[in-house]
């Protein structure tokens, strides 16, 4: 792609513990260009949430990147003291986080946190920023914005929070959004919604978004590309029908088996749901040569190893030497 | 047809969460009851798998609570192979057969208990075994059973990870040899590689043991794998109910077709969606008539003030006055 | 057995307790001192309460490391020729044994009431609460005299002595239940919504068997936290008690006694009767303290 927006090479994060040092990430890469969105998909210790948290500098003590770069439009972002850094919080990146409930302050009105937000960001007037922020609202589909714009977070609903978050992500024009499980906590009614939110204002805004999940089907409705991660390594990475349809690494065709699916005939319980066997290693005990190999129905003599890098595999590229 | 071992006839639910009295002396506030279970009526067949589908707030995992009798009903009746569950002690007798698996891994199981001890203890209740030696080797079998090994009774659940922890939470509801078991959505907080093995183990175990399930969940993918009839409820109402093959293929009632239609398309079909509108309203004021009539795209005057009952339509029981009338 | 010394030494705790050298030397100085009070009957030079051996003559004698001292009495003598470092033993045995019992008593009442308050609720966790709170206005002091003066009132001069220690344990202790109670309750709250406590429901177990076998274990974390620190302030509302004359009596002097004692001396030069005691209870009460502060901080984020 032409320059990408963001470009993350063999980033590390480590955690020094009194054990020994737990690697969380592991030499993960991938590029989001200027209005693509990437979804970044795993299960719960796949180190997923922890490569936003790095790229956005709010990895907490003792995490610390310990390799590799992270670069925005270009210049790099990883190493900056906190000051700088706060500075691209928000102006550049911006970030949704799950829990809506806990992103809000409860002690300020939604107007006056966005019209902070804008006004720390960007150089206008108080007035100009509470227009911006109604607009915003408005945009985020709000109803009744200029009533609401008054009101305190708690007495928005779960869904119409979130929608907040999501205004108060893009109130200053980020060129990159880092979503963390933004729909998790939510009804399934509701999610439906925000996702579409989220695609129409990438695709408005011009905005790249880094769509971090766990649910495979927030990732097909939304994402351009996916990202699958495995014990904080890349396993495979894609544009989404190809990942979802066609998968080359034998952990995202496990996982593609597992997800329960309401396909022709539906109902007939006695359709069995394909598993895979065992489950993702602790970070303490990651096995040698590809992290995958106990539990892959086709391991070889290499796999146990050497571990793979990131090879071609038709449209996709996967870390399995099935393709090498 | 198997013989219906759980029936509920009726069955309300209300919690009282007005502020306290001074202040609604001194605020004037009116008393605030909240009907989390309104008239519900179903049963549960022999054998079968029962899922019980909604949003959050809907009701259902308080009905799981009414059944297994963390809560006491309101009004209404709930009835265990013709025993009324009452608080008498035929009730209690009737409900040893009963277990529970809970929706969380990490707080289901006691942090301070081995789980040798959190397995057997409806084996001591209950009295199913007598010697410690028997004690053991039950757990050993259980453990076993699902999956887990005997060398794991001796360490503490927080050296496991959730899917083995819902593992243990299932021994646990089989060590009292139950015939029906309430799922509270027993696998919403496990990856999905982990659900998949909970739901195959789980399907495993009925036809093994000829249990009966009833499946509390929202999410209807997971439950299209093991439900053979569904009950979809919101605000606190039974909306409609049938075989599950007839609510995937006919869904008949505004809110279960909204229901579908949001699960996200994995298949990428870019299928047509009905729009999906506004959200579950406060259950602290239920719309008047029927409770689905604010987002409901087929609202008639007679929904805004008629409240509909559940009523057999084709191969499904609805509760809507469009289906009823023939315009849907 | 090996093993299991070893999952002990490197267990979080442990890991923590050898890296704080202030933490080391408190412990250590609180076993000694306890060894020293448990051992008194057999480490003391002398028996003080051996009327027989006491003489007049030893009265007032200075340290050991002072010309007029003698190495047989190292820190001195009292007014009545007793060996302070016997008494100051003997001292330290009684109020460190008051103070242990007395904390004892707080935290099983306060704990139990606590319990049930938070499981049970409702009318029950409302007088208890109120109870409580009632307490709370008054200083502890104020309601270990109350306990010990009705108690003196109420019962005949002879039969007091025997049982003035036992009473003051009680009203020590009642002075003390309620931090037990409130935090209790609190965490109670908190695990009785828990689904392990609804499980152990629905498998037909008694409200009282849930209490004690299932939320206890879980609740008594902040206990022993609080139980640490309270030992200090019982020893010390003990000493306050003894030096205001209604605490133990005067055949069993505690280290509160010999500080009050001792006061009578000091400003005529007798400095050692007072200073000893006091800092023995100073050394005994800090070591306490500071054990429990470390207990406090190392527990925190492991109380989620």
């Amino acid at each position: 792609m032409s320059t990408p927006l963001l470009e993350v090479r063999d980033l590390r994060v480590e955690f020094p513990t009194r054990r020994g040092t737990l690697v969380a990430v592991d030499g993960v890469s991938f590029a989001i260009a200027p209005g693509e969105v990437l979804g970044v998909v795993g299960e719960s210790g796949a180190g997923k949430s922890l490569t936003g948290m790095a790229i956005i500098g709010l990895l907490e003590p003792p995490g610390r990147i310990a390799a590799g770069e992270v670069r925005l439009e270009g210049e790099r972002i990883d190493q900056l003291p906190h000051e700088a850094m706060r500075r691209i919080r928000g102006r550049r990146i911006g970030a949704i986080f799950q829990d809506p409930l806990t992103s809000l302050n409860p002690l300020y009105t939604v107007g006056r946190q966005l019209s902070e937000t804008i006004l720390t960001h960007l150089e206008v007037s108080p007035r100009e920023a509470r227009g911006r922020a109604l607009a915003l609202l408005r945009e985020v589909g709000i109803p009744a914005p200029e009533a609401r714009i008054e009101h305190y977070p708690h007495q928005f609903s779960g869904g119409m929070r979130q929608r907040v978050v999501i205004a108060l992500a893009l109130c200053a024009e980020p060129r990159l959004v880092i979503a963390d499980e933004p729909t998790t906590a939510l009804d399934v009614s509701i999610q439906a919604q925000i996702i579409q939110l989220l695609k129409r204002l990438a695709r408005e805004h011009g905005t790249a978004v880094m769509l971090i999940t766990h649910d495979m089907g927030v990732i097909a409705e939304t994402a351009d590309r996916v990202a699958v991660m495995y014990a904080g390594r890349l396993a495979e990475i894609g544009p989404v029908r190809e990942v979802i349809h066609a998968p080359r690494h034998p952990y995202t065709v496990g996982l593609m088996g597992s997800i329960p699916k309401i396909g022709a005939g539906a109902g007939k319980r006695r359709a069995r749901l394909a598993q895979i066997e065992g489950a993702m290693p602790r970070l303490t005990a990651i096995p040698p040569g590809c992290a995958f190999n106990p539990r892959c129905p086709r391991r070889m003599e290499r796999c146990l190893r050497e571990r793979p890098e990131l090879l071609a595999a038709g449209a996709n590229r996967a870390a399995c030497w099935l393709h090498g | 047809m198997a013989e219906a071992l759980l029936r509920l006839q009726d069955l309300g639910r209300d919690f009282d969460v007005s502020r306290p009295w001074l202040n609604r002396v001194t605020e004037r506030l009116p008393r605030q009851i909240l009907h989390a279970v309104d008239g519900v009526s179903f049963e549960v067949r022999r054998g079968e798998t029962l899922a019980l589908v909604g949003e959050s707030g809907c009701g259902k995992s308080t009905v799981a609570r009414l059944i297994v009798g963390l809560h006491a009903p309101s009004r209404g009746r709930i009835e265990y192979q013709g025993v009324a569950l009452d608080r008498g002690e035929a009730a209690r007798r009737v409900r040893r057969r009963m277990q529970m698996i809970f929706q969380d891994p990490y707080a289901s199981l006691n942090p301070r208990w081995r789980v040798r001890e959190v397995v057997a203890e409806p084996l001591r209740v209950l009295r199913l075994a007598s010697t410690e030696a028997q004690i053991d080797a039950r757990v050993t079998e259980l453990l076993q059973q699902v999956g887990l090994a005997a060398e794991d009774a001796e360490k503490y659940p927080h050296e496991f990870s959730g899917g083995q922890r819902q593992r243990i939470s299932i021994a646990r509801a089989l060590s009292g040899k139950p015939e029906f078991l309430v799922c509270d959505e027993p696998t919403s907080a496990l990856d999905v590689s982990v659900q998949a093995q909970i739901l195959n183990l789980m399907t495993d175990l009925q036809g093994r043991l000829g249990l009966t399930y009833l499946f509390i969940s929202h999410n209807l993918a997971v439950v299209s794998h093991i439900a053979d009839r569904i009950g979809v409820m919101y605000l606190g109402r039974l909306v409609e109910i049938a075989a599950a093959e007839e609510i995937f293929a006919r869904p008949r009632h505004p809110y279960t077709r909204m229901l579908l239609d949001a699960v996200p398309d994995l298949e990428m079909t870019g299928k047509a969606r009905t729009p999906v509108a506004g959200e579950v309203p406060n259950p602290l004021e239920p719309p008047a008539g029927c409770a689905f009539h604010p987002r409901c795209p087929h609202a008639s005057e007679r929904c805004r003030a008629e409240r509909p009952q559940l009523a057999a339509h084709g191969a499904a029981r609805v509760a809507c006055h469009a289906v009823e009338e023939g315009r849907l | 057995m090996r093993a299991a010394l070893e999952r002990i030494w490197d267990h979080d705790l442990a890991y923590r307790f050898r890296r704080s050298p202030v933490t080391i030397a408190a412990a250590v100085l609180t076993l000694v001192c306890v060894g020293a009070a448990l051992a008194a009957p057999w480490l003391a030079p002398t028996n003080p309460f051996d009327a027989a051996a006491l003489s007049l003559n030893d009265a007032f004698r200075p340290p050991a490391w002072t010309p007029e001292g003698s190495a047989a009495t190292p820190l001195g003598t009292d007014d009545q020729g007793r060996d302070l470092l016997s008494t100051i033993m003997y001292g330290a045995r009684i109020s460190l044994g008051v103070g242990l019992a007395a904390v004892l008593f707080a935290l099983v009442l306060g704990v139990s009431l606590g319990l049930v308050a938070g499981y049970v609720g409702g009318r029950i966790d409302a007088v208890i609460m109120r109870v409580a709170d009632v307490q709370l206005s008054f200083p502890a002091i104020l309601i270990a005299l109350l306990i010990d003066g009705v108690a003196r009132v109420a019962l005949p001069d002879d039969r007091h002595g025997e049982i003035a220690i036992p009473v003051l344990i009680l009203a020590i202790g009642v002075s003390g239940w309620v931090q037990y109670a409130r935090t209790v309750r609190g965490s109670t709250l908190v695990e009785r919504n828990k689904e392990y406590v609804q499980a152990a429901r629905v498998i037909g177990r008694h409200p009282f068997a849930i209490m004690l076998h299932h939320v206890l274990p879980n609740v008594m974390g902040p206990v022993l936290v609080i139980g640490t620190i309270h030992i200090a302030t019982a020893i010390i509302t003990e000493a306050t008690l003894s030096f205001l004359g209604v605490g133990v009596p005067p055949t069993q002097p505690s280290l509160g006694t010999l500080i009050r004692v001792g006061n009578d001396f000091l400003f005529s030069g007798e400095w050692w009767i007072t200073v000893f005691p006091g800092i023995a209870l100073i050394v005994l009460v800090l070591s306490v303290n500071l054990l429990g502060d470390w207990l406090r901080d190392a527990l925190n984020p492991r109380l989620r």
